[in-house]
């Protein structure tokens, strides 16, 4: 294994040349450009220059009502929509004071834990098929065509679903649903059991990740990345234990800590966090208390009391919070998103000095970013 | 050393094994594809396709009292109405209702705010058109009035 | 099959000439379409169906295309070097199979060097490769063609010394002489041969990955890693250039498992000890390609170094103690 030299002046002149991992490279799962100054094979300065996908979600919230921001939430994080969109309605609930009933929230939580399961099965896929591995790609994409279809009968959407609203959400779950949710949790779990001997015990594989790109909790902290980045250092941060919000605090299900901090901890992270959502989503439908789904006086124009509220969730990719600022109108005087792919990318320079480029695509695959995500 | 090494070049080498088994076992499995324009997988009922105006089967013409409701909640400025109150009527009825589906996100806001549910969802996903002006000024009101609702 | 077939030397020399052209065509064509199928069923998904039945009119489809490209020459490049390229890769592999015996009469020539000149054409796609990037004068071109260079180099070695194994066993290099002498059933194969050296399976086995590797096939597919270096030294190749670095790699891939089916598994001979003939040449040779695709779509890629240290620090020391350990057991026994 080829350690991360540091490149001392005693080598000599170094002649080096600037290469683009363009904004359309098949690694970067969308469009960042890095612009990589390279010495031969090792990255001495990798700059990633973000923007090409910048939407403008803020501005948009300071003109839009506090509903018509909603579609807004699910294309900040095409992959992990619901979680997205559970922050900003929480935000204005706890801002509005709405208490959002019970089964309402227990379908959040079911819904939000299946699209955590296909965000992750998405990131599996693409890290695979960065290292030229390009089956197990299709056999999670299989297995989120089943959650997708599920959640495509509850909602109506595969991916951009616009389903939560400010006070609950709107449509109920039906018995479809519900036998449906129960088939695919069973089918899903001998699957783990699939990836874990085709993928994860392959010896290529491990050779490929372990040791590779060392993120230390201390780096982590300086730069703000949370999620499986953190967790895959040794810290247990996860907001769903730290903070807990809606009724996470009453499911049984653990947080996966791996301490070595290397690509391989960060892909054991999101592994076992797979078999964890599999977990709460069969308890939230074993629990499933009956009761209305949408609180009862919403009022049409939604305009919360002057002030600021803040609301944080652990979305897939790590602690994703939505701080609204409100002046007693209709329309928000400020949404502030911060995304945790943004903390996540800016940890990527420091890190990957000294890198092989192969390696360094390896580390940028196992941070699982999401370019949008990043702009915005 | 060579025993650990050798042990682990071995290890290394079954989990390969392993590997292709995982693999041979799924090449004989059935294939998932569904062979698009031959075959089609059947639309859930709550599917998003572009709104419609619901046809009310005594009347056959739509529910809409232009309220302008939906128009007013759409974040994308997608719909236009236009309607007048006509003699005999208790309420408004529409004139004019146009969709320009190129900016709509199919976020639903419209058909639930509607106070009479005039509006619904389509179940339509097979879009290509050379026109543009196919989307960007879908005539509801005429598709409705036409019966194909 | 025993019949020599009795025809004047230079119609025979024709109809193998075209024998030879048509098998190599028809197999880097339909191996493509193998392959695609081959990738779509472990995917759980049907590869290409649309184009004739069952897709088996795909690769007339691709070679249409090619054909219909234009073969661009960028400015800066060496031109003379740059349309040569593809034609020395394809060219060795076609040459590799006169000493190859397909059945008892079939050998194009049966030299008794065969194993020999078998490897010296071999070699030469390498040379191949490297003048295309060379030539290319693209950044990402000349690093992969680097890197292809070193790995077949690495490769060469272990798989040298596998054949010298398993010459001193056999104690000839007349691939037809080494089909012969495994005749009767499998048992007598030289995969199984554990008489002359007790770990002949491990032999195969290195021989194997030696072979993918020399093929530039995944898991050792880092020349055209595409998600790293766009298609590594193929990248300013276009049309029927690119065309031909495919087919000839399709074909390296059908020589080595021509070869690994001479060497170990008795070529044309019968498992079970009777008719012997081309039958079993094909179906063996089959079934090693079909693993060769088996493999690359299982595995992902390996990184450069952990490519090279496979090589260097593995399968050299075993296949230089299967040397001495079999030296020593002949010696002795």
């Amino acid at each position: 294994m080829m350690p991360q030299t540091e490149r001392s002046a005693a080598d000599g002149p170094q002649e080096t040349f600037v290469l683009n991992l363009g904004p359309q490279h098949p690694a970067t799962h969308g469009v960042l450009r890095v612009k990589l100054t390279m010495d031969g094979e090792y990255i001495t300065r990798a700059e990633p220059v973000p923007g090409y996908i910048h939407r403008m979600h803020e501005k948009m919230g300071e003109n839009r009502t506090w509903a018509q921001f909603l579609p807004n939430t699910s294309r900040i994080d095409y992959l992990s929509a619901m979680t997205y969109t559970h922050a900003y309605v929480a935000a204005v609930e706890r801002a509005a004071r709405i208490e959002v009933p019970l089964r309402a929230e227990y379908i959040r939580v079911i819904t939000s834990e299946l699209n955590r399961l296909s965000s992750h099965l998405v990131w599996f896929g693409a890290f695979l098929l960065d290292l030229g591995g390009f089956t197990p790609l299709l056999y999670a994409f299989d297995d989120r065509e089943k959650i997708l279809d599920l959640l495509e009968g509850l909602t109506g959407s595969r991916l951009t679903y616009c389903y939560y609203r400010i006070g609950g959400v709107c449509n109920d779950v039906d018995e479809a649903f519900v036998q449906g949710t129960r088939d695919f949790v069973a089918q899903m779990r001998p699957r783990f059991g699939m990836y874990r001997d085709l993928v994860t015990d392959n010896v290529i594989l491990r050779k490929r990740l372990e040791g590779i790109g060392p993120i230390s909790a201390e780096l982590c902290r300086r730069y703000g990345a949370t999620g499986p980045v953190i967790r895959g250092a040794g810290v247990p941060y996860d907001v769903r234990k730290v903070e807990p919000y809606s009724v996470y605090g009453q499911f049984d299900f653990e947080i996966p800590v791996f301490p070595e901090g290397d690509c391989m901890a960060r892909y054991r992270v999101r592994m076992e966090e797979m078999a964890q959502s599999l977990r709460i989503i069969e308890q939230a439908i074993d629990r499933l208390p009956a009761g209305p789904v949408m609180a009862p006086s919403v009022p049409r124009v939604l305009k919360p009391p002057p002030g600021d509220c803040c609301f944080a969730v652990e979305a897939a990719r790590g602690r994703f919070a939505v701080r609204i600022v409100s002046d007693g109108k209709e329309i928000p005087y400020r949404v502030k998103l911060r995304t945790p792919s943004f903390s996540n990318l800016s940890l990527f320079e420091e890190a990957s000095r000294g890198m092989l480029l192969p390696d360094a695509l390896a580390l940028m695959g196992s941070l699982d970013l999401v370019i949008p995500d990043i702009d915005r | 050393m060579i025993n650990g090494s050798l042990r682990e070049v071995v290890a290394g080498f079954g989990s390969l094994l392993t590997g292709m088994r995982i693999t041979l076992r799924e090449f004989f499995k059935p294939s998932v594809t569904v062979h698009y324009p031959h075959e089609t997988l059947p639309i859930p009922g709550r599917y998003r396709g572009h709104v419609i105006l619901v046809r009310d089967a005594e009347t056959g013409k739509s529910l809409c009292i232009a309220c302008k409701s939906c128009e007013k909640a759409c974040p994308s400025d997608c719909i236009v109405v236009e309607g007048i109150k006509r003699e005999g009527e208790k309420r408004k009825s529409a004139t004019a209702f146009q969709l320009d589906f190129t900016r709509c996100s199919l976020c639903g806001s419209c058909v639930e705010v509607c106070p009479v549910d005039a509006l619904e969802f389509s179940k339509e996903y097979n879009l290509a058109g050379t026109d543009k002006t196919r989307y960007t000024q879908i005539d509801l009101l005429k598709r409705v009035e036409a019966g194909k609702s | 099959m025993n019949t020599a077939l009795h025809l004047a030397e230079p119609y025979r020399l024709l109809l193998f000439l075209v024998g030879t052209l048509a098998f190599v065509g028809f197999n880097a064509a339909y191996l493509v379409w193998l392959e695609r199928k081959g990738a779509g069923r472990f995917q759980r998904r049907a590869g290409p169906t649309e184009v004739g039945y069952a897709g088996l009119l795909q690769p007339v489809a691709d070679a249409i295309k090619l054909l219909s490209k234009q073969l661009i020459v960028p400015p800066g490049t060496d031109a003379t070097l740059f349309r040569l390229a593809p034609m020395l890769v394809m060219a060795p592999a076609l040459m590799c199979f006169v000493a190859m015996p397909f059945s008892d009469a079939l050998a194009a020539r049966p030299l008794n060097l065969g194993l020999v000149m078998v490897f010296a054409f071999g070699s030469i796609h390498v040379l191949a490769i490297m003048l295309g990037g060379w030539a290319s004068r693209n950044k990402f071109a000349i690093i992969s063609a680097a890197r292809v260079v070193s790995q077949n180099v690495a490769y060469e070695i272990p798989m040298l010394l596998v054949v010298i194994t398993l010459l001193m066993i056999t104690g000839t290099t007349d691939l037809n002489e080494i089909v012969r002498q495994q005749g009767g059933g499998f048992w007598h194969w030289n995969i199984l041969r554990l008489t002359a050296n007790p770990l002949m399976p491990v032999t195969f086995v290195v021989f194997y990955i030696c072979m993918l590797a020399e093929t530039n096939r995944a898991p050792f597919d880092m020349a055209e890693a595409e998600s790293e270096l766009v298609a590594g030294a193929f990248t300013e190749y276009g049309g029927m250039g690119f065309g031909l670095f495919f087919m000839g790699e399709y074909a390296n891939i059908v020589i080595g498992c021509s070869l690994a089916t001479v060497l170990f598994f008795g070529g044309w001979q019968s498992p079970i000890g009777v008719w012997p003939g081309l039958f079993w040449f094909l179906l063996k040779l089959y079934l090693l390609i079909f693993s060769v695709i088996w493999v690359r779509w299982t595995f992902p890629r390996t990184q450069f170094y952990g490519l090279l240290n496979l090589s260097w620090k593995i399968l050299i020391p075993l296949s230089l103690f299967v040397l001495v350990l079999s030296s020593v057991l002949l010696k002795f026994l």
